[in-house]
């Protein structure tokens, strides 16, 4: 069946319903570059037009990728929640825009929905809704998840603290991580990118973050964000793994081409969950996801960039993560021009994921060679704090030296909570006033030289 | 000022300076490259700090966009021959959009290639820094002959708006054995003239990535061109003795840590 609409005089044809989703996207290179994206901005326009006549439950009858092929596909149809979407089942996509930007969707209200809402009906109606209706909608819902601390509370912002090192040195990696914990970053985890992806590294790297965070009572949580089956391994050999970090995407090829099945996911998050290192939570995956992963895997099915990548989301919620975020900026310009469609991309992913009842972070970032910079990742981060975004990542003066490119500085992590008036994770927040590098008085990270803190010999200064 | 930037060591200025005038961060600063320490001006960064990161983002920036100067390559090579080629990209904007059109090349370079009995065809390729190939390729080119004295090495290929794969056409095309690839890598804010070599046997149009090998950060303050030239030797002579390149040779090596590359989502 043929989607059309009539648009200026001329009728617009979209032969199914990827083609459709396809068109209806804000223009950008992955789409470009996979063929798919609209032809003009009138026919992008009249793509609009008839996904916001389509009915919600076109989703349900219409498999984007196909069941038979693909564990991404069957694990959306097979745990969809019926009752739960009896709420939207009269609704087309331009109504369920609406109705998610009315008072009547209140936080209670979405987040029961959430189970009966697809990627793909995520997806669509992202695709009508303007970056303020992204911000708006995203800000309502609260997804609470808990470890070591509370993460997700309203006016809260927690940040991921990536003290990342070309060579995995240990005190290179500790002096990185003793100055974001003195600018009040890591309550989301302090996780590091090995830069040499093997168990025996990834058991180093873990065990002097878990001293650290032992010797001075951090509530946070640790993490090397290594491959899912040298997690594995890890745990079977008695590391100190509080999170399972695994790259996932939206169809079952895109995973294999990470070296990854739902099956081994779940013998993760099962071997994890048995740790019972959580002290008031529970939750135990960490899992990073991008626009544009399964379109350089060849592994699109023929769907554009974001709706697949909403399929990844549905991946990330089937094991309950602490945290989930999108590199945005980072897989390059083929899949994300410039500061305009990375910026936009941020806002979707957010959108989609809290949508879907995940905890969304964001790596706001950008590569060389893209037509990005600093300003673009400032717009980014107060949109997304606006939005209530679940962490940000921070880097040294933003620039991480291991994978070369650029994040948001410690410090504009701090700018950020001091414009929107948010604060770290309570037990986060407290553990910083307890150690005196916070003052609560003035409301104010303290600037303190290493040698003034009990922190010191974290790093070996004194 | 320039070998500060280029290091993203921090400048003395403005840098995690107390009261005392100190850089109280100055000891742990030997551990890392990493801008650790930088200053507060009530939240944020302090001016030297700004300016610094812009200067390393522009000097990035550039190693991406300034053209490969081939004349200055030519002059490099004396009285040499040697061959430009261009990929399908005509210019930097889609080179950036369209990696696929940066694997094949321009109808016209493909007519214009020769074909002949070589061992081996060395490309150097602009790739994300021109920067990197301007510097490294020639001397690397001139090391490796240095070391092959009985291979037979096609002239030097010099291509434009190029990616890895490039180099597959380029060797299918000539009838070469193999071929090597120095290429500019995707610069940071710390290093933005790295240069990468990707060597790969029996190449031809549309071959995986993962039948190459690559030696990475070969620049003036990582891997010199001289130790890259005794890896990359070593790997091309077992190459034509396993009669492959990729996981099979990566397996093989001496040390693991010369081969191989960090990818975090692709």
């Amino acid at each position: 069946m043929a989607y059309r609409h009539t648009l200026g005089g001329e009728t617009y044809s979209f032969e199914t319903l990827k083609d459709l989703l396809a068109a209806a996207s804000p223009v950008r290179s992955g789409d470009q570059l996979a063929g798919l994206c609209a032809t003009s901005d009138a026919q992008r326009v009249a793509a609009r037009y008839a996904l916001a006549d389509l009915p919600l439950r076109t989703f349900l009858e219409t498999a984007l990728v196909p069941y038979e092929e693909d564990d991404v596909t069957r694990l959306i149809v097979d745990t969809h929640d019926k009752p739960a979407f009896a709420r939207l089942a009269h609704m087309t996509v331009g109504q369920f825009r609406d109705w998610l930007l009315s008072h009547e969707a209140d936080a209670a209200t979405l987040s029961a929905v959430a189970p009966g809402i697809t990627p793909e009906m995520a997806a669509a109606v992202s695709k009508i809704m303007r970056n303020q209706d992204l911000m708006s909608v995203a800000r309502k819902i609260r997804v609470v998840t808990k470890f070591r601390n509370t993460i997700g509370l309203e006016g809260c912002l927690t940040s991921r603290l990536q003290p990342n090192h070309p060579t995995d040195d240990l005190k290179g990696i500790a002096a990185s991580t003793l100055d974001g914990l003195l600018c009040g970053i890591g309550d989301a985890v302090i996780g590091i990118n090995p830069a040499t992806d093997s168990v025996a590294n990834g058991l180093a790297l873990l065990d002097m973050l878990d001293h650290a965070r032992q010797q001075y009572d951090i509530p946070t949580q640790t993490c090397v964000l290594t491959h899912v089956t040298n997690t594995i391994e890890i745990m079977n050999r008695g590391g100190a793994v509080d999170l399972v970090f695994q790259s996932i995407a939206g169809t079952q090829k895109a995973n294999e081409g990470f070296g990854v099945t739902l099956a081994i996911l779940q013998e993760a998050y099962d071997a994890a969950l048995s740790l019972k290192r959580g002290t008031v939570g529970q939750n135990v995956m960490y899992f990073e996801t991008g626009q544009g992963a399964a379109l350089s895997a060849d592994a699109h099915h023929g769907v554009d960039q974001q709706t697949v990548e909403a399929r990844a989301y549905a991946v990330a919620r089937a094991y309950k993560p602490l945290l989930v975020n999108t590199v945005v900026g980072f897989i390059g310009p083929e899949y994300l021009y410039d500061g305009k469609q990375i910026i936009r991309a941020g806002l979707e992913d957010h959108f989609c994921a809290k949508l879907l009842g995940v905890p969304m972070g964001c790596d706001a970032c950008y590569t060389n060679h893209a037509e990005a910079d600093q300003d673009d990742m400032d717009t980014l981060m107060v949109l997304l704090g606006a939005a209530g975004i679940t962490f940000l990542i921070g880097v040294p003066g933003a620039d991480d030296v291991m994978l070369n490119y650029q994040s948001l500085a410690f410090h504009d992590i701090l700018t950020l909570r001091s414009l929107l008036g948010l604060k770290p994770a309570p037990e986060f927040a407290a553990w910083l006033e307890r150690m005196g590098l916070y003052d609560g008085a003035s409301e104010r990270m303290r600037a303190l030289a290493p040698g003034q803190t009990r922190l010191a010999s974290l790093a070996g200064a004194a | 000022m320039s070998a500060d930037v280029t290091r993203g060591v921090p400048a003395a200025a403005g840098q995690g300076v107390s009261t005392s005038g100190q850089d109280d961060w100055k000891p742990l600063r030997q551990y890392t490259r990493a801008r650790i320490g930088l200053a507060r001006s009530g939240n944020t960064l302090k001016t030297p700090d700004v300016l610094e990161f812009q200067a390393a983002h522009a000097q990035a920036r550039d190693a991406v966009h300034t053209p490969l100067d081939v004349a200055c390559i030519e002059q490099a090579l004396a009285d040499e021959p040697f061959l430009h080629v261009n990929s399908r990209a005509p210019d930097r904007s889609t080179y950036l959009r369209r990696p696929d059109l940066g694997r094949r090349l321009s109808e016209e370079s493909l007519a214009a290639l020769p074909k002949g009995a070589w061992d081996v065809v060395f490309v150097a390729a602009d790739g994300l820094s021109s920067t990197a190939t301007q510097q490294g390729a020639v001397p690397l080119f001139e090391a490796m002959r240095a070391r092959l004295a009985d291979w037979q090495i096609a002239p030097l290929v010099v291509a434009t708006q190029a990616r890895v794969a490039l180099g597959d056409e380029i060797a299918q095309t000539m009838g070469a054995g193999m071929v090597v690839v120095m290429i500019g890598e995707r610069p940071g804010l710390s290093v933005a003239d790295s240069m990468g070599v990707y060597l790969t046997y029996a190449p031809y149009v549309g071959c995986p990535d993962s039948s190459r090998n690559c030696l990475s950060n070969i620049h003036p303050h990582g891997l010199s061109v001289q130790v890259a030239a005794d890896k990359l030797a070593w790997l091309m002579r077992e190459a034509r003795h396993l009669k492959l390149t990729g996981v099979g040779l990566k397996d093989a090596a001496p040390e693991g840590g010369a081969i191989g590359s960090v990818d975090r989502l692709s």
